[in-house]
């Protein structure tokens, strides 16, 4: 595992997302109250920005057209939408979130339907 | 001489019994005595007066003007001591006799309470009539350590009822799994699932042996020597019929007092009706086979001898908002020849059980969804033989024709088993009333008051008979917080809630949504006059940074122009702007400003002190604008200033928010060039004088503007719509926009409670207004002072990022890529 440090906790609101981009990808961090988890931040619909959406649970809603991802797994909520999402594990230490960028895990479809 | 009639127990069966006497005629002296002290009220809804969906008041069933208007002499907070059998008088708590010629015992049924020590200390309550209930909300707040014991309909129904009040609940039960009576282990399993879920602890079994504490307690102890700390205690392990009175006169009584089918007791001057009933062995704790009993001794008692009551099949619900589950019919699987048929969606947390039994639906079980109740219930109570409809069993199709079904139903079936109203009784009131609303006919009939459970069927019938039949619009916020707005609003301002979270937590789901968060959001913001924990979390995006997101994760920026009158200068900085921020794209926006599109939200703050305007709200449910007409400052036509008064009217608007978009508009004269007929406010120039309009719409679908009044001055005009709109703002619900509000309150209504209101309602409502205006603030000024550090940056990493994580992303994106084809 390679640990990036992110940024500070409190940069990152209870139950909000921010972006971070990295080269090519952009991720958004969520604090779902104390607990922080990354996700790729275009939505698979047609790339609405999830870091702008509203947590509920540990699921985020996009901001353009209403999808639910799961923090957690980066599946989407709804089983009709089948098109899924990475998450990166992502840590706290010392008031800092660290995210592992090369852990980056997709649920393929199969995995999805499974 | 009428015969004289005496009824002991003034509840829900004794007092429907009355009603059904009094139906067939006026031959009795009546009177009623009641151990409560107060009338006939709806028990059933206690819990909702428990749990604050409903006041004392909205659960009276009869008022004292009904037993009045009727000659009832009624004898409130007396109780019945003894039964002089052979000089036909009851004896009172205050030693007087009152003859009868006829005696209806009605006497009810009274909580269990198991025999354990402790059960008589200090905080150990029941929970059965309203003067329990109000104890309990005497007791209860915020982080009380509760423990309800009794895991039934009645036990759960407490439990929420006092969480809802902020109490810290622990159900325990006796058993291994919840209201074991109406469901089977799997159900059981989904409902604690859900009542765990709302943050109520549930401990299964649990066998209490003792109430611990010194005079007040302190705890429980069970039979395991296990110990819970306990500082109130409510015991919901079941009733039992309150027979006392009829077994000490001698009755025949077992469990309950012994009746017929005709209701009639072993002495024939005297009947009994309600829980305190055995019928044929069995006893009663619901109230729909109550209520036939009320009917068939009413026939017994007045000398119409002929109906004979049998039971209905067993149908319970759990009046929990949010937690649906109903029970029918018969549930025991071993029972010979009974087959079962079941559905199960975790994830949804549905659980669908049905018995069949000869190709009949002989009982059910309903978790999670119980849309199709009703037409089981149908299927079971009508002996539908099932053959032809296997493959539809757990899906039940929707009957195309929605009068098919209740056609087939006599006009004697009961539909509201709580206030035993029946179908003929509906139909009649239909034609007679012109009925045309779920709402209406529940004013009429009381069917669907109570429990609900019966509504389906009510629009069914109203669909099928009422000609011009009006579906009610939907008003329950969402399944996360299942309540009513006016139920919210009133639950927020009553508890004094005052953030999102916290409603959320004590309310809800604890996680809430898209839909319920910014609604919920609204609604503080209104009631609290912005005096609240503003939550951000809980917003659109729009709200977060104060401009509309685009299709490209974008923002557009739209600056506040009042009355769309613009100056060189504005006009020459927009200009730099757009240059200085590269905007894509300046428009005339179609409500007489400028749009400038495709800002990136980092230089949102930027933007907007280069702009040196206030927010347009056009993000937002918010005030937007107002539009104006040229009026008399230059229009050759112009009677009223029309620029001027609506600049104003933006002004005194300007920064609040509203259920939904809120547009405006002012004209000069009759011709109306700035559209003001179909704004959500509209005033309208006449000579001498200003027509106030509302619920205007030119949007997705197109409604002229109602007249709220017409006033002589422009101030006049300006006061009436400051008491519209602060009106809309404290009554509309969340995304209801003028033009549905107006036309669910009627415009009568509105002016009623507005314009037409006394002077010192007009002036409270719009001292609200003047508060909120107060509290309020141009959005923008955030560009100076941020929500959050973070709210417009994109952050950049702390340090620099491995390579082979770079690679990662394009990985990442080559596969979104090609999923996207
Ligand atoms: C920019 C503008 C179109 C334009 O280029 O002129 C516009 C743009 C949008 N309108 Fe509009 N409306 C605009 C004037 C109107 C008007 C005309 C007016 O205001 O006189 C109407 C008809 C009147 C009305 O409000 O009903 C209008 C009726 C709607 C509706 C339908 C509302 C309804 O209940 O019927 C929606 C959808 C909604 O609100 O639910 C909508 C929603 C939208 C949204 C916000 C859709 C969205 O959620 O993203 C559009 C934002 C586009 C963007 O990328 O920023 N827009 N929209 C206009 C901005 C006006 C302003 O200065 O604030
Ligand atoms: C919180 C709660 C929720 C419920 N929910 C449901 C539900 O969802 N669905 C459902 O079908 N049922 C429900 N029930 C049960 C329903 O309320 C009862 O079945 C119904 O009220 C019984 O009516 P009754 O007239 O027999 O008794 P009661 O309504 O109890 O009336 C009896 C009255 O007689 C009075 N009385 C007794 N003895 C004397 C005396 N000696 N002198 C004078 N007065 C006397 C009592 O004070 C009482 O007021 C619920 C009950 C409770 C407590
Ligand atoms: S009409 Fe309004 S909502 Fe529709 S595309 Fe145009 S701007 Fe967008
Ligand atoms: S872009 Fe996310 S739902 Fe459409």
């Amino acid at each position: 595992m390679t640990w990036t440090k992110i940024t500070r906790v409190e940069n990152i609101p209870p139950r909000e997302g921010r972006p971070v981009r990295i080269g090519e990808l952009e991720i958004a961090i969520f604090n779902v109250n104390g607990r922080f988890l990354t996700i790729e931040n275009a939505c698979p619909h047609r790339g609405g920005p999830l870091c702008d959406g509203i947590v509920t649970g540990t699921a985020v809603v996009c901001p353009l057209h209403g999808r639910h991802f799961d923090l957690e797994t980066g599946m989407p909520v709804r089983a009709a939408e089948a098109k899924c999402l990475a998450v990166f594990p992502t840590r706290v230490e010392d008031g800092v979130v660290l995210v592992d960028l090369t852990a980056g895990r997709a649920f393929n479809e199969s995995e999805a339907a499974a | 001489m009428p015969e004289k009639l005496v009824v002991v127990g003034n509840g829900m069966a004794g007092v429907a019994c009355v009603e059904h006497i009094l139906k067939h005629g006026p031959d009795f002296e009546i009177t009623i005595f009641g151990d409560e002290t107060h009338v006939n009220y709806n028990r059933i809804l206690l819990s909702m007066v428990l749990a604050g969906e409903k006041s004392a008041d909205e659960i009276v069933l009869n008022d004292i003007d009904w037993y009045r208007a009727h000659g009832i002499c009624t004898r409130l907070g007396i109780r019945v001591s003894r039964i002089d059998r052979g000089a036909r008088v009851v004896i009172d708590r205050n030693g007087q006799s009152t003859p009868y010629d006829k005696l209806i015992l009605a006497t009810g049924s009274t909580a269990f309470i198991p025999p354990i020590p402790g059960v008589d200390k200090e905080n150990v309550h029941v929970f059965r009539t309203l003067d329990d209930t109000n104890a309990l909300l005497a007791k209860a707040r915020k982080g009380l350590k509760t423990v309800v014991i009794g895991g039934g309909l009645l036990g759960l129904e407490a439990a929420r009822g006092l969480q809802v009040r902020g109490c810290e609940v622990t159900v325990i039960h006796l058993m291994d799994s919840l209201m074991e009576r109406q469901l089977d282990a799997t159900g059981g399993e989904y409902l604690k699932r859900r009542i765990e879920s709302l943050g109520i602890r549930v401990m299964l079994p649990r066998q209490t042996a003792a109430i611990v504490g010194n005079g007040h307690v302190d705890g429980l102890r069970f039979a395991s020597g296990e110990e819970l700390e306990a500082e109130l205690v409510v015991i919901a392990a079941g009733i039992k019929p309150n027979a006392i009175l009829a077994r000490e006169a001698g009755l025949q009584v077992n469990r309950g007092i012994v009746v017929n089918d005709f209701l009639e007791t072993s002495d024939p001057r005297i009947f009994a009706v309600g829980e305190c009933t055995e019928h044929r062995g069995q006893t009663f704790g619901l109230v729909a086979p109550l209520f036939d009993q009320a009917r068939v001794l009413a026939a017994t008692i007045t000398d119409n001898r002929g109906p004979v009551f049998s039971p209905p099949a067993p149908a319970a619900k759990l009046k929990i908002m949010g937690i649906d589950i109903f029970s029918a019919g018969s549930i025991d699987e071993c029972e010979p020849g009974v087959e079962v048929v079941r559905y199960e969606d975790p994830a949804m947390g549905a659980y669908k059980k049905l018995l069949l039994k000869n190709s009949r639906l002989h009982g059910m079980i309903l978790v999670g969804d119980i849309e199709d109740e009703q037409t089981y219930l149908d299927w079971m109570r009508s002996g539908t033989d099932l053959a032809p409809l296997r493959r539809q069993l757990l899906f039940p199709p929707t009957v195309g024709d929605p009068g098919l079904a209740v056609a087939e139903m006599p006009d004697n079936e009961t539909i509201c088993g709580c206030n035993g109203v029946r179908k003929g009784e509906i139909i009649e009131a239909i034609h007679k009333h012109g009925i045309t609303t779920l709402g209406q006919l529940k004013a009429r009939t009381k069917a669907s008051t109570s429990c609900g459970s019966c509504a389906g069927l009510c629009e069914k019938l109203l669909r099928a008979v009422a000609p011009d039949f009006q579906e009610e619009t939907k008003t329950t916020l969402c399944s996360c917080v299942p309540f009513s707005y006016e139920r919210l609003r009133e639950i927020v301002r009553g508890q004094k809630l005052k953030s999102v979270e916290e409603v959320l937590a004590v309310y809800g789901n604890r996680k809430g949504c898209e839909v319920c968060k910014p609604a919920l959001s609204y609604m503080l913001d209104m009631l609290w006059c912005g005096d609240h924990e503003e939550d951000r979390s809980a917003r659109f995006i729009n709200d977060r940074v104060h401009a509309n997101i685009q299709k490209d994760g974008t923002f557009s920026v739209i600056p506040r122009m009042r009355g769309g009158v613009t100056s060189p200068d504005e006009l020459r900085r927009i200009a730099d702007v757009a240059d200085k921020y590269n905007v894509p794209m300046v428009k005339v926006t179609g409500s007489q400003r400028i749009d400038l599109l495709g800002v990136k939200k980092a230089d949102l703050p930027n933007v907007w002190r280069d702009l040196g305007m206030s927010s347009g709200q056009a993000y937002t449910k918010g005030v937007r604008m107002v539009k104006t007409c040229v009026g008399t400052e230059f229009c050759r036509y112009g009677v009223q200033d029309s620029t001027n008064t609506g600049i104003e009217l933006e002004r005194r608007f300007e920064n609040l928010f509203t259920p939904h978009k809120f547009k405006m508009g002012v004209v000069g004269c009759p011709r109306n060039c700035a559209e003001a007929t179909v704004k959500d406010l509209g005033f309208v120039g006449q000579d001498g004088s200003w027509q106030v309009v509302v619920g205007g719409a030119a949007g997705k679908s197109v409604r002229k503007a109602d007249l709220l009044i017409t006033v002589e001055t422009t101030e006049q005009a300006l006061e009436a719509a400051g008491l519209f709109f602060q009106y809309y703002r404290e009554n509309g619900n969340y995304l209801e926009r003028s033009y549905d509000f107006v036309e669910r309150l009627g415009i009568e209504k509105i002016r009623k409670e507005t314009v037409y209101a006394p002077e010192e309602e007009r002036r409270k409502i719009l001292d609200r207004l003047h508060r909120s205006k107060a509290l309020s603030q141009d959005a923008w000024l955030e560009r100076n002072h941020p929500a959050n550090p973070t709210q417009f940056v994109q952050i950049e990493p702390m340090e620099r990022v491995p390579m082979s994580a770079q690679a990662e992303g394009s990985v990442v994106r080559e596969r979104e890529e090609a999923q996207l084809v």
